[in-house]
Formats: structure tokens, C-alpha cells, sequence
């Protein structure tokens, strides 16, 4: 069974896909068994979104258009809570009001 | 050899020596590339071990980014380069620096702002990888090992991996220390103060953290014979567990609170909440580590504590620094450190730092059952120049509209002059007996030196006399009475505590059931 999916998503948090960010966006990955990358263009280059290395690499700052894709197991559910995250800038107006 | 010690925490440990003292130096280069890769991984981890405990005292942002730098170490993209370069012939701290250096240059290119100033982090990264690699010329300990020297420091503890036993044998070193304490409350075998010779030695050794003693080179015989005692051992913390979980009471069906001593807010991790009566003792001054916590660091501390707790009394105790736990830019070097300015004479006399705790106490306040008590209190006008401040402090807190709670507010009994006046002290919200240091000062024996530590027992009589003088004061008084020293969590001196009036204990979360078990064999 080779399940694959694709979407793009808006970045629309204040300094992009940056660290914090990228720690959350990498251990949500992580927790699917499919095979998931991401790009900033449509042609690549892809990235592997399991890798914090790699999706810093990616640069990606406010108003980016994420392309993110994945393959095997669970490749939908991926892609659609990836997008989420990325939809609900990484929680990281919720996370800053409980820190003030 | 077998060479005898004081047990600092009970249990039994097999395996090979690791000489704590070999000497540090600079980065020493391997004989083989794995050997070289073996060291950067260790060096890696090492890292992250650091800055996970890092974690634990960081506010919110200070997290994030420490988060940050951990999911960096962790990636196998960062190390697999520098990997790959030790394959082909480079020592681990040129292949580690170039491949990071090469990262580097990748952020400081971008054209934005926010990606440029990650190289920072990246330099962070590289570096704390580096002292990690010279310090120890990259060798941890092996997991399983005895760590055997003359002293072991906190840090080393910690980053050390106990996950497959292992134990701790020192020739100097004192059951009250810090690592003492940490060893008890993760339940690490760990002896003290060993007679052991000035040489080297290297090996299998036995560790008998039960009795105090430790076996080198053994014979088949003699691991024969510790393999029974250490199974015998663990029959009786087993048969111990099934106390855990209900209430204590004495054979004669005396009910007895137990709570916990915690020293990290991260400590409450591993405990069920469910197995004990709440926190007798949080300590503090672990939360200053080497600089001084601000107030955001500190509130979030004891909210976790009290959250975790939920309704169950959460005991924090303000800042206890000096004696043997001295704080940068808030202790003074003094030549006798415990007859001098420490507990709560320090913190009155620094009211700025003490301010900034009181605050964080108050607004924590409201979030659980929280009760605060000072350290080291000597006259009754220190309590009252501590109570003030809460309520100078709580007063500020309610004209900016922050919300607090003022908390009932206890001393510790553990300067004689407050165990053989404690009339002074009639309005005192609670008294709360800390035996290690009531001990040392009532019997003049240091906590930490071993060649006095037959006279450093609660068990002396005339420290008993003193605590069951303070014990029928408060039942008298209606004013509640704990004890959260060490001998709370020692099984040999519980029925002596309980005769003596107390039936509050707070003792080191790896005690509990062995403590509980104490309980309900005695006859009080």
C-alpha cells in the first residue's frame, strides 16, 4: 500500500517557519509512519520534514507558500495535520499569553 | 578487598569501576575513527543532558530556544557530516567544528534578519558540543558502572545514565550532600566516606549500599553471597510497594501522613500523587543554581508544583543558600559557612533577591494548597521581619491588581534556640523539624564529615528530648508539626519519630514505600 497526498498552505506567522516553530512542525511529523517533506517552490527542492536540520535549511519566512507532501502510512493524516499547524501559527500566540 | 563506608543510599550495585578522577584535559585524540565517533556522539549527548536540565528552571522563552538547540542535537542531519568526515580520517573536534561551521555559513547568508541571528544558535550548538568533547576527553561513564573517586559533583550525576543501575562509591563525600540527596530520591546505591587506598583501582567491584560497603576484585564466593543480599534487598522493597499506595498507619492503627521532599519542580515527574500527602519540603535554592532565578522563573516553578498536587499542601521553603550550598552573587565566603550568614539571615539581609521570591510565592499561591516556611529562624523577630515582607509585598501585589494569595506562613525548627523556646514562636502558622541540620548543631557534628558521623544521629538522645518537646508544644498550642529532615525516610529511626509525638513526615520520593512499610510495623 503506497498512500501519498500533497498540499500547500500559507505561512502567515509573524517571522515564518522559525525555531519554535520548527520544533513543533518537526515532532508532529515525526509521529507519522509516512514519509514526509516539505519546499518552498513546487518544484523543489524537497525537504525532510522529520529533520529539524533540514526544515530550518528551508528558510521559509512569513507569506511563504508551504508545499508539503508524504508518502505510506498515514500520508493524508499527515499532510492535514501539518497544514493545521501551520493554519494555527504553530500556537504561538496561545503559548505566549500562558508564559507572560 | 572488602573496604567498609557509610550507606548514603540504600541499595545494591555490580559492575565495572569508573574512576571519577581521572583528569580532565584538552580534546585527546583516538586510537580509531570509532572510538572518534563514539566520543562525538557521547559529547552530543552530553549536551543535551545539560540543556534538558537547563529546561527545567526556564521561563517560557528561555525553553523554547534551549528546546530549539536540543531538536538541533538530536538530529541525525547535523552529526551524520561530521560522522562521515571521522570515517574518513578526522579527529571528532575537526569534523564536528567544520560541519557546523558549515551550517553556519548557511544562515549567516540569508537575506533575513530573523534566519541570519539563528547562526548564534548555531555557534551555541557547536561550542557546547566542543567543551563537552575536551572535558572528559568525551568518555562517559559506561551505564551499569560503579562511579568510584574521591568526590562527584552534582552535574555529573545528572548526566549520568542510571536507566541500567549502576551506583556511586566515594572515598570523602557525605551522606547530606546534594548528590546524596538526588541519589536517594532516584534510588541510586550510593556509599560515602570509604577507607579506601590512595591508588587507583580498576575492575569489577560490589557496591553493598545497604550496609555501607564496597567489595573490589570479588571473589566467586562473595558475589555469591551479594547477589542473595541484593536479591533479599529487593524482595523487601518489593513487599514495600504494596504499601505505597494506601494511607500509612501503625500497627496499633495510628494514622500517619507522608508527603515528599522535592528538590526540582521536575521531580514531581515521577511520583504518584495518589501515593502520597502532599510535599513536606520544597527546597529552592537548587531553582538559583548558579544565577539568580527572576520572579516569571520562579512563579512557574511552584505553579507546577502546586498544579501537580492539586488540593494536597505543597510546603515550599524560601531560599535556604549558604552552609554547604552556596549561590553565586548572593552568598558570602564566610570561614565557618553553617554558624554563619545563611537561611533566612541571608535572605533578610538581601531583601532585593528575598522580594523577588516573596512575590513569586504570593501570585503562585493561588494556584494550590500552598503553605511557605523560613529557613534557619533563630529569634522570633526574624519571623516577623519575614512576615512583614509577605504582607508588604502582598499589599503592592493588591494595589497593582495582580492576583496572590497570601499563604499561611512556618518556620523550620532546626536552630536549638527554637527547639528549647518554641513558646517564642506561639504564632507561627506551623513548625516543620529539620533533623539534619537540628542534629549537627545540637550534637556539634558536620553533616558532612564522615569521621563524626557516628555522632550525627537523630537517635541521640537529647536530639529526641527536643523533638518531642516541640511536638507536644504544637499539640498543645493546636500549631501543626512536621519533620522533613533524613530521618524522616529512615526506616530505622521512624518508630523513635513516631514515639517522640510526630505523625507528619516528609521524606525523599524513593522512600516512600520503604518508609510507609516502617510505619505500619510500629507499635505507636
Amino acid at each position: 500500500m503506497s498512500a501519498s497526498a500533497e498540499a500547500t498552505v500559507l505561512i502567515t506567522h509573524a517571522v515564518g517557519l522559525h525555531a519554535r516553530p520548527s520544533v513543533k512542525f518537526t515532532k508532529l511529523a515525526k509521529t507519522f509512519a509516512a514519509e514526509v517533506e516539505v519546499a518552498v517552490a513546487a518544484n523543489g527542492p524537497w525537504f525532510d520534514a522529520k529533520s529539524i536540520v533540514k526544515v530550518m535549511a528551508a528558510k521559509a519566512p512569513k507569506g511563504t507558500l508551504l508545499h508539503i507532501r508524504a508518502k505510506g502510512d498515514g500520508a493524508s493524516k499527515a499532510v492535514a495535520a501539518l497544514v493545521d499547524l501551520v493554519q494555527r501559527d504553530f500556537d504561538e500566540d496561545a503559548d505566549h499569553a500562558r508564559s507572560a | 578487598m572488602r573496604v567498609e563506608g557509610i550507606p548514603a543510599s540504600p541499595g545494591y550495585a555490580e559492575g565495572p569501576l569508573f574512576d571519577l578522577d581521572q583528569p580532565t584535559a584538552s580534546y585527546k585524540a583516538k586510537a580509531s575513527a570509532e572510538e572518534e565517533q563514539a566520543a562525538l556522539v557521547s559529547a552530543i549527548g552530553k549536551a543535551v543532558g545539560r540543556l534538558a536540565a537547563l529546561i527545567e528552571t526556564a521561563d517560557g522563552d528561555a525553553a523554547g530556544i534551549l528546546e530549539f538547540h536540543i531538536a538541533m542535537l538530536e538530529d541525525d542531519a547535523l552529526s551524520g557530516p561530521a560522522l562521515a568526515a571521522i570515517g574518513s580520517g578526522q579527529p571528532a573536534d575537526a569534523a564536528w567544528r567544520a560541519a557546523l561551521d558549515g551550517e553556519i555559513a548557511g544562515y549567516e547568508a540569508s537575506d533575513q534578519d530573523y534566519f541570519r541571528a539563528r547562526a548564534a544558535d548555531l555557534r551555541d550548538i557547536r561550542d557546547q558540543v566542543l567543551r563537552a568533547l575536551s572535558e572528559e576527553g568525551g568518555v562517559a561513564a559506561p551505564p551499569g558502572a560503579i562511579l568510584y573517586g574521591e568526590d562527584i559533583a552534582p552535574t555529573r550525576f545528572l548526566e549520568t545514565d542510571w536507566s541500567e543501575g549502576g551506583g556511586i562509591a566515594l572515598k570523602r563525600g557525605s551522606t547530606a550532600s546534594h548528590v546524596a540527596m538526588l541519589a536517594r530520591s532516584r534510588g541510586v546505591p550510593m556509599v560515602v566516606g570509604l577507607d579506601a587506598p590512595a591508588a587507583p583501582i580498576a575492575g569489577d567491584a560490589l557496591l553493598d549500599a545497604e550496609h555501607g560497603a564496597i567489595i573490589f576484585s570479588p571473589s566467586p564466593a562473595e558475589t555469591e553471597a551479594f547477589r542473595q543480599s541484593a536479591s533479599v534487598f529487593a524482595d523487601r522493597l518489593g513487599a514495600a510497594k504494596t504499601f505505597l499506595t494506601a494511607p500509612a498507619v501503625t500497627k496499633a492503627g495510628t494514622a500517619v501522613r507522608v508527603l515528599v521532599n522535592i528538590a526540582y519542580p521536575s521531580d514531581v515527574e515521577g511520583i504518584q500523587i495518589e501515593t502520597c500527602d502532599g510535599v513536606g519540603l520544597m527546597r529552592t535554592e537548587f531553582l538559583f543554581g548558579k544565577t539568580l532565578p527572576d520572579e516569571e522563573t520562579q512563579y512557574h516553578a511552584y505553579r507546577k508544583v502546586l498544579e501537580w498536587a492539586g488540593g494536597k499542601p505543597v510546603t515550599i521553603r524560601t531560599v535556604d543558600a549558604g552552609g554547604d550550598k552556596p549561590v553565586q552573587g548572593f552568598t558570602v565566603e564566610e570561614t565557618n559557612p553553617f554558624l554563619g550568614l545563611r537561611g533566612i539571615r541571608l535572605s533578610l539581609a538581601r531583601l532585593d533577591i528575598f522580594r523577588v521570591q516573596i512575590r513569586a510565592l504570593l501570585r503562585a499561591a493561588i494556584h494550590g494548597n500552598l503553605r511557605v516556611m523560613f529557613p534557619m529562624i533563630a529569634t522570633p523577630e526574624e519571623y516577623a521581619q519575614a512576615a512583614a515582607l509577605f504582607a508588604q509585598e502582598q499589599a503592592a501585589l493588591a494595589a497593582q491588581g495582580v492576583a496572590h494569595r497570601l499563604p499561611p506562613l512556618g518556620i523550620m525548627v532546626e536552630v536549638p534556640s527554637v527547639a528549647l523556646a518554641p513558646e517564642d514562636f506561639a504564632d507561627v502558622a506551623f513548625f516543620s523539624i529539620g533533623s539534619n541540620d537540628l542534629t549537627q548543631y545540637v550534637m556539634a557534628a558536620a553533616r558532612d564529615n564522615a569521621a563524626v558521623a557516628h555522632l550525627n544521629s537523630v537517635r541521640q538522645p537529647a536530639v529526641l528530648r527536643l523533638i518531642a518537646a516541640v511536638a507536644a508544644f504544637g499539640l498543645e498550642k493546636g500549631i501543626p508539626v512536621s519533620l522533613c529532615g533524613d530521618a524522616g525516610g529512615d526506616p530505622a529511626a521512624i518508630p523513635a519519630l513516631l514515639e517522640a509525638g510526630l505523625r507528619d513526615l516528609s521524606v525523599a520520593p524513593a522512600q516512600l514505600a520503604m518508609a510507609k512499610a516502617a510505619i505500619a510495623d510500629a507499635a505507636v
